[in-house]
């Protein structure tokens, strides 16, 4: 519902820059995730859009207004936090009435809204129970729950499904997408530091890295045309291939990179090596392959495939799906 | 650390850069802060601060009981008097030349000292035994929590029976045991009046120091002790090379709390073996004067010497040990 | 090697019992004391011979002993709840919000809790005197503040860090202002850490004696340890140690039954602070 503008905002504790100058525009009922390693600085600039920590210099616009110094519950904003971080002591229906309650909303009203939430995410039978007598699954849902209660302009995520084990995690992932398939003119902005979730989740990604913004675009657009070493490693599983040294400047590159399933087996290719390690994942098949370079290249095939290890192999990278990274680690455009 | 006088509080609404507008998160909690410690503070000041500075106006002047507001004001007469007598001899007067006083100031740091000393290796013993894993633990720990627990005036009159000359039970075993020879007047003696306030004192505050280093032992992490023991070290140098390096922060803060409370000591004393020469200390000593010998501005000095005495100890302290007292680093 | 650590063992256990020993031997003996009387009193026991309750009697039966329970009581419930009530919401500013020269408090805080009682007595007996106080309760309500307000702001500071970040910053988005985080989210958490913090401070206060002794000048308006220690008998050489010891085991075992029940949270409440109580 909130169209949001970061102009060159910057975050400093003392001397330390944590938000390095960012811009960014975020339009009205985008999902956006953050991504990037820790350390990176996206946990940050989600609490910078929060407001619980407070922008140092630049702007930051909701709707075309100035909310630097807006607090919180005055943004229009709902969060859900990875530690779930439920009121212990009061039982589902109080947690998500909470906000509503301090705001002196209508009693019938907050009643419907939470019974409503409840309802969408499946909890309505939970309303009476304190969040100790919950699982994790079930608390992130009284979580999100006590978001949507709040009827929100914009969603903030931070790394919601970190606690949760992997089969939860994809079950979960999935509602937050259902969620803003019915929320749909609701912002929502994500922040976690598994491409994978940026990646199914995001209508556009934003990767950062020291605090600075990397690059910023739909899945496959970072996919297939990352703008620099650091993105083309970050996003995809497994990681890009990169190559350098003699066969990289054979293409006109100081870097070359390659997605392992861009690479055909081919006994005639222009690099030849062992098999020294495989992994058979069921559906896909990844061969490492030593060329000579520092790491051996991987080549993702589907289905089985028995090469035994030791195998001498030719490998024939895709020519239009090569990389070519410059010295600047930056593509070189043609 | 900024240099700011903490009773004043403009220094806890102090905004990084002006701010146009509302007030931001920050400083609206700030704000609040402030208001959340005002009412501390000014208790604080009421009762802390306000009368500690009238003490010190009071040891400059020749107030009495009977005579607080009309008092004079006579500068340092009360510490340290010097009179030039018309036959041509000096005297000096006052409480650094009183002999009384030094007396006091020596019984309370032979008192400290000696009973810290057996308070630290007796509370190091004890917190040992009950970080061992044994059956009866918990009734050992609450045990120890019963001299902690007893009123210190009820432990003075518990030991003082026990201590008693005739009747005591003390003198009865030692007698029995053949360790004396006849009944000692612990109490009234004044060879063994420090040693009975010792004796009550380490029965007394031994638990608060074990609880303590019990703490900090919890902390050193169980594997250590497998991997010495794996490793085939004795228990003896693992104690002297791991365990002691490892609990010496929590160590110095129980010894330096312990230490602060012992220069104090007034009750046990008081009541255990009253008006002893032998075990009278500063506490004890400024009291009598301000109370019971109407010499109010006289006990006020001697206080507030030992005022100074106690915080020169603690910034002494502070500054040579690096303790981290209030937790805030290691956070 | 086993005949070893048999003997080991041994030695542990006789550690063991020789600490059990010494921690508990003295009040026993009070128990046993204050059982007995006559000449019973005047043989050492080492057993109790009889049961007779003519001390507690003595001592119960006396109104002024009785008073001086219910003075402390007063005093000490009073300076306790004081305490608590203002030391919440300090603690909460100096364990949760940020400011310059927050450290320096905390450290003035714990310097009062150490300060020598004797260096403000000179101030206090003035200011009492001033507040026309003297010999009532509320001299001693008054000044027992200066150590169960920072020992309570102090353990309720340590107490207050611990709680999770993000439940104040859930509480913050959901519109929460200080007052209603603490009011609402954080007291209901801390209880416990009220209860420990309130029980140990009211044990200080039940304590004291030198601001009891001084600011008290009438029997009645004595508190109990200023009533057991000058509790005297018909002459000055006879003191009479039955109905003094059966006062010292009723002042005492509600408070060691105290402190056993809350064992557990009481020593976390001492070494959080690391403040005696």
């Amino acid at each position: 519902m909130a169209k949001i503008e970061l102009n060159n905002v910057t975050k400093s504790y003392g001397a330390v820059d944590v938000i390095k100058g960012i811009d960014l525009t975020i339009e009205k009922g985008e999902f956006m995730v953050f991504v990037g390693p820790s350390g990176c600085g996206k946990s940050t600039l989600l609490r910078l859009i929060s407001g619980l920590e407070e922008i140092t210099t630049g702007d930051m616009m909701f709707d075309g207004q100035r909310v630097n110094n807006v607090v919180p519950s005055e943004r229009g904003i709902a969060m859900v936090f990875q530690s779930y971080a439920l009121y212990p002591h009061m039982k589902v229906y109080d947690n998500m009435a909470f906000g509503m309650k301090l705001a002196k909303s209508d009693k019938g009203e907050i009643d419907r809204r939470v019974r409503n939430a409840a309802k969408m995410l499946q909890i309505d039978h939970l309303l009476d129970r304190l969040p100790r007598q919950l699982s994790g699954g079930q608390r992130q849902r009284v979580a999100i729950g006590r978001a949507i209660v709040r009827d929100p302009r914009v969603f903030l995520f931070d790394e919601p499904l970190s606690n949760l084990d992997a089969a939860l995690r994809v079950q979960t992932r999935l509602e937050i997408a259902k969620l803003h398939h019915d929320m749909n003119d609701v912002t929502m902005i994500y922040v976690t530091h598994d491409q994978v979730e940026a990646m199914t989740l995001a209508d556009r990604i934003a990767v950062l890295r020291d605090g600075k913004l990397m690059q910023v675009g739909t899945p496959a657009e970072l996919y297939d045309n990352p703008n620099s070493i650091f993105v083309a490693g970050f996003i995809g599983s497994p990681k890009m291939n990169f190559i350098t040294g003699e066969k990289a400047q054979a293409e006109g590159a100081t870097t070359l990179g390659i997605r392992a399933e861009h690479i055909d087996l081919d006994e005639g290719g222009p690099w030849q090596g062992e098999v020294v390690h495989a992994e058979d994942l069921g559906s896909d098949h990844y061969l490492f392959v030593d060329i000579g370079t520092d790491e051996p290249v991987i080549v993702r095939r589907s289905g089985k495939l028995n090469v035994p290890l030791g195998t001498r192999v030719g490998l024939r990278p895709r020519p239009q799906d090569l990389h070519r990274f410059g010295p600047d680690e930056k593509p070189i455009r043609r | 650390m900024p240099d700011i006088n903490p009773n004043t509080a403009p220094a806890l609404a102090t905004p990084a850069e002006p701010h146009k507008g509302s007030p931001s998160l920050q400083r609206q909690r700030q704000r609040a802060a402030f208001w959340f410690l005002a009412p501390m503070l000014i208790a604080l000041f009421c009762v802390a601060a306000w009368p500690l500075m009238r003490t010190i106006y009071f040891s400059l002047t020749d107030a009495t009981l009977s005579n607080l507001y009309d008092a004079k004001f006579i500068g340092f007469q009360n510490y340290l008097q010097v009179r030039e007598l018309s036959s041509g001899r000096t005297i000096y007067r006052g409480t650094l030349v009183d002999p009384d006083w030094w007396n006091a100031v020596w019984n309370t740091v032979r008192f400290s000292v000696v009973s810290v000393a057996f308070e630290t290796v007796f509370g190091l013993i004890v917190a040992l035994v009950l970080n061992a894993e044994f059956k009866g633990r918990g009734f050992v720990r609450a045990a120890i929590l019963i001299p902690w627990a007893i009123p210190t005036i009820v432990s003075a009159k518990m030991w003082g029976w026990m201590l008693n000359d005739q009747f005591g039970i003390l003198n009865d075993i030692l007698l029995n045991l053949g360790l004396i020879s006849q009944r000692i007047a612990w109490t009234a003696s004044t060879e063994t009046a420090m040693k009975a306030v010792l004796i009550v004192d380490i029965w007394k505050t031994t638990p608060f120091m074990a609880l303590l280093i019990l703490a900090g032992l919890q902390m050193v992490p169980r594997d250590m002790y497998e991997a010495a023991k794996i490793d085939g070290i004795h228990p003896v140098k693992v104690f002297f090379k791991v365990t002691l390096p490892l609990i010496r922060p929590a160590l110095m803060v129980a010894v330096i709390f312990r230490m602060l409370d012992a220069l104090r000591i007034f009750d046990l004393v008081y009541v255990l073996t009253p008006n002893s020469s032998a075990t009278k200390t500063m506490s004890v000593i400024s009291r009598e004067n301000m109370i019971d010998f109407d010499k109010f501005a006289y006990g006020a000095a001697q206080s507030t010497l030992l005022f100074g005495i106690i915080a020169v100890f603690v910034a002494a302290y502070i500054w040579i040990g690096k303790v981290d007292l209030s937790g805030e680093k290691s956070r | 090697m086993s005949n070893r650590s048999l003997l080991n063992t041994m030695g542990f256990y006789a550690l063991v019992v020789i600490i059990v020993v010494f921690a508990c031997f003295p009040f026993y003996y009070a128990i046993v004391t204050s059982f007995a009387t006559g000449t019973q009193l005047f043989q050492v026991q080492y057993w109790p011979q009889q049961l007779s309750w003519t001390n507690y009697n003595a001592v119960l039966g006396n109104s002024t002993f009785v008073r001086s329970l219910f003075n402390s009581l007063f005093i000490a419930s009073l300076t306790v709840g004081f305490s608590l009530l203002l030391a919440v919401t300090a603690s909460y500013a100096l364990a949760r919000v940020r400011f310059r020269g927050r450290g320096l408090l905390l450290m003035t805080i714990l310097a009062v809790s150490m300060f020598p009682q004797i260096a403000v007595l000179a101030g206090l007996f003035e200011l009492i005197r001033f507040l026309g106080i003297f010999n009532t309760p509320w001299a001693m309500i008054l000044s027992y503040v200066i150590f169960t307000l920072p020992f309570t702001v102090w353990v309720l500071t340590t107490f207050m860090r611990d709680l999770p970040v993000e439940i104040e910053e859930a509480a913050i988005v959901d519109g929460a202002t200080p007052w209603v985080i603490i009011s609402q989210v954080f007291l209901p958490l801390l209880w416990p850490a009220l209860v420990t913090t309130g029980l140990l401070a009211f044990i200080g206060a039940w304590n004291e004696f030198l601001f009891a002794l001084t600011f008290t000048s009438s029997e009645t308006q004595r508190t109990v340890p200023v009533a057991i220690a000058l509790l005297s008998g018909a002459s000055q050489q006879e003191i009479p140690w039955g109905p003094i010891m059966a006062a010292s085991v009723i002042v005492t075992v509600p408070l060691i039954v105290l402190v056993l029940i809350f064992q557990r949270k009481i020593v976390a409440g001492l070494t959080a602070g690391g403040v005696k109580g």
